[in-house]
This record gives C-alpha cells, structure tokens and sequence, in this order.
C-alpha cells in the first residue's frame, strides 16, 4: 500500500501506462510539427521574402499561454488529448523552423554547386547534401522542443485530466500524498532527458564526420 | 468567429473593470509576478553566463544544466512547492525562475564567447584589465543577443505565470481558471486574450530596448 508506484485508481494507468501516455501526448506533436517544418524551411529558403512574415507569425503564436490555448481549444474539441497536442505541435514547429531554415540556408554554395555538376536534381539534392548538412541544426532544435513539450503535457491535467503524468498532481493535493506529486515531477523531468540524450545519440549516429568532442549546445 | 464574440463580450462587461477582480488589479499583478521572476532569474543567469562565456569555459555543464531546467515541468514544479511550502509567492516564484534561467544562461554564454577574438585581443593588448574588457568590449558586442535570451525568457515567464492561479494566487491566470471552472467561457478567453497581448508588449518593450541600448556600430554589422 501507497507504494512510491501506486497510483489511485481514479487515474485508470499504471506508472509505466501514465509514462508510455506521456511520451505520446509530448512527442507525436513533435513528429508532427517537423513533418510541417520542413517543407515550410524549405519554402522560406527557396523564397526569401516567406521568412520574415512566417518568423513575425511564429513569434505571435509562442506568445499564446499554453494553458489559455488548450482552454480555447476546448470549444472545437472538447476536453480530449488532441485539445492538448495542437499547441504543443504548435509550440515545436515555432522552436523547429528557425533552426531548419539557418541549418539548410549553412550549406556552403560549393557544395550545392558539386551536386549539381555531379547531376543531382533538386529533389536528391535536398535529400542527400542538403539535410543531412543541417542535420545538427535540425537536431539540435528539435532537442529543444522535445524537451519542453514533455514537461508542457503536465498542463493538461487542468483540462479534464489530460496532463498523463500530470494528473498525478491533482491526486497528490487530493489525498495528501506529496510523493506523487514527487514522482510526477521527477518521471517528467527524467523522460525529458532521456529524450534529449537519446536525439544527442541520433545525431552522432546521423553525423559521424562532426568531432565527438563538444559542438554541443 | 466564436472566439471573437466571447473576447468582445469579456471587454465590454464594465464588471470585468473595477475592483479586486478587475482587469486593472489583475494586470498588475501579473506584470508584478513576471517582472519579479524575471528579475531573480537574471540575476542568476546573467552573471554566471558573462563569467563563464568570458572564460569560454564550464559550456558542456551549462548545456546540462539548462536541459535539467528545461526537463523541469513548471506545472509540477509549482504543485509540488505548493504542498512542501505553502500558500504564498515563493511557490510561484521557484517554478517561474527554473523556466527562465536557462534562455538567459545559455545564449549569454554563447553571445559572450561568440564575440570576434580580435577586438578583444586589441583590448588586451592596449592594457584592458579583464572586467573592462568583458564590460566594456565583450558585453557591447553580444548584447543583441543576450537581451534575445532575456526576450525569450520574459515571454515564457509572461505566459507561464497564468498557472499562479491554480494556487490561489491572482494574476491574469485567476479569469482563465476561474471561468474553466465556471464553464464560462467568456472569461477564458478574455484572459487569455489579456496575457498573448501582455506577451506582445514584452516583445515590443524589448525590441524598443535593444534600439535604445545596442550601440548603432554592433546594429549595423548584425
């Protein structure tokens, strides 16, 4: 009985299903938000004007409270997880885009030059010199938005119990038992990280020509 | 345009003007909150990130540092404070300063140590101590870039310090709880309408900032 990993029943998971919720509802946005970023970088570097506006826009958009969007968004769909994921994929695509634009638009002229006189059409180009150049760049922003859409999922619980570890802290005030909301913060905070090492990993895996040492942000 | 309807009706209740729950009174305390946290927060990160970027030492430690910060759920953070502490600011005040220490911590660093190396050579070499070289050469150079830290921060702090309300404090959070809780919607969206502006104040306050302090030589090569 009230075990560091026994949850009231009132919250329908156990841990691991609060934990495996969490990383649901903290990284689909993610997924989703660079799906959408990379044709929009890709559109405001071959059009040089599209940038400032979508910079302007995307800035406006992080400045929503992230618990007044989820409220908003209630009205169109209802108190569900979806309510919560757009503003956190909204949040990632805002982190995402500058980093993808400064990391594809870092691609030295010569180099496209080379692929191009080595017959690569765009499309390969792209594919094949151009990403995999920015592919710290990417990866470092997506470090960033990974991490903080984690610890935003928590929010939800304000809205109907939509927070997945979050909602452990209604449960921690409701019945007195600190070492919930304990664990929620500490789970939280450790997902995040070990998401973040994890993307540290993906890179030196994507990247093996960059030192090993440093060069981290 | 729903949204649109319901802020109207929030703006135009002359109740929601007046009194301890009045816009006024909220406002101000929301601005008070913000303006506090982001004040313990640079005092925290500024100093550490111009010493450390100085050196150029200590980066992969900050860089740790800040994902930890950044791991931190503030909403969590604040639930969990407000049961070990109590009832008062401090509660607030933790979560809000973990959020923004690491903005300011790391792009002060990196503004510092991204500074050309040769006026700075040219400084030393003209018998500069090392606190007028950092003051005088280094914090001119990388202050657009420091206050972008500071910018990102107060945004964060400014549209974080909502969840105040969840603990019985006030600020602009009190409307969007209060009317979370009350089904009424009207509330929650002029609240929330209320912070995005606040936010964009912050953003115009610093952008008028970084015209009046950036020296007009560093503006220009930017």
């Amino acid at each position: 009985m009230n075990g560091f990993f026994d949850l009231p029943s009132d919250l329908q998971h156990s841990y691991l299903g609060l934990v495996g919720l969490h990383a649901r509802e903290g990284l689909l946005p993610v997924l989703v938000a660079l799906l959408v970023a990379l044709p929009v970088a890709q559109l405001c570097v071959r059009f040089r004007w599209v940038y400032p506006p979508v910079l302007g826009v995307t800035t406006v958009l992080y400045s929503i409270p992230s618990l007044a969007f989820f409220v908003v968004l209630i009205d169109y769909f209802g108190q569900s997880e979806t309510t919560v994921m757009i503003p956190l994929a909204v949040y990632s695509l805002v982190v995402l885009v500058p980093g993808i634009v400064d990391g594809v638009r870092s691609v030295p002229q010569e180099t496209l030059a080379a692929a191009q006189a080595m017959g690569f059409g765009p499309v390969r180009r792209y594919l094949q010199v151009q990403l995999p150049i920015a592919a710290p760049a990417i990866i470092a922003g997506l470090r960033v938005a990974v991490v903080s859409s984690l610890s935003l999922v928590s929010v939800g619980m304000l809205i109907g119990n939509q927070g997945a570890l979050g909602n452990m802290l209604n449960d921690a005030t409701t019945y007195h038992r600190p070492a919930l909301a304990v664990n929620s913060v500490l789970t939280t905070a450790l997902l995040g990280i070990l998401a973040d090492a994890l993307l540290v990993l993906v890179r030196r895996l994507l990247t093996p020509w960059m030192p090993r040492k440093g060069a981290t942000r | 345009m729903n949204v649109l309807n319901f802020a109207h009706a929030f703006f135009s209740d002359s109740a929601h003007w007046h009194g301890y729950d009045g816009i006024p009174t909220r406002l101000a305390e929301h601005v008070r909150y913000s303006l506090e946290a982001l004040l313990f927060a640079a005092l925290i990160g500024l100093p550490v990130g111009l010493v450390t970027g100085h050196y150029g030492r200590g980066g992969n430690a900050l860089a740790l540092i800040a994902t930890a910060g950044r791991a931190l759920p503030s909403f969590g953070l604040l639930v969990l404070m407000f049961i070990w502490i109590g009832f008062g600011l401090l509660p607030v005040m933790i979560p809000l300063v973990v959020l923004a220490v690491p903005p300011i911590l790391v792009t002060t660093y990196e503004a510092v140590r991204s500074v050309d190396p040769s006026p700075v050579d040219a400084a030393r070499g003209m018998g500069m101590p090392e606190a007028r070289v950092l003051f005088q050469v280094e914090l001119p150079v990388a202050l657009p870039l420091i206050l972008s830290g500071l910018r990102t921060a107060a945004i964060q702090i400014v549209s974080t310090a909502t969840i105040a309300a969840y603990v019985s404090l006030g600020g602009l959070g009190r409307y969007i709880i209060d009317g979370l809780y009350q089904r009424n919607y009207e509330k929650v969206v002029g609240g929330a309408t209320l912070v995005a502006g606040l936010a964009l104040t912050t953003l115009v306050v610093f952008w008028a900032a970084s015209r009046i302090t950036v020296s007009p030589g560093v503006r220009r090569s930017s």
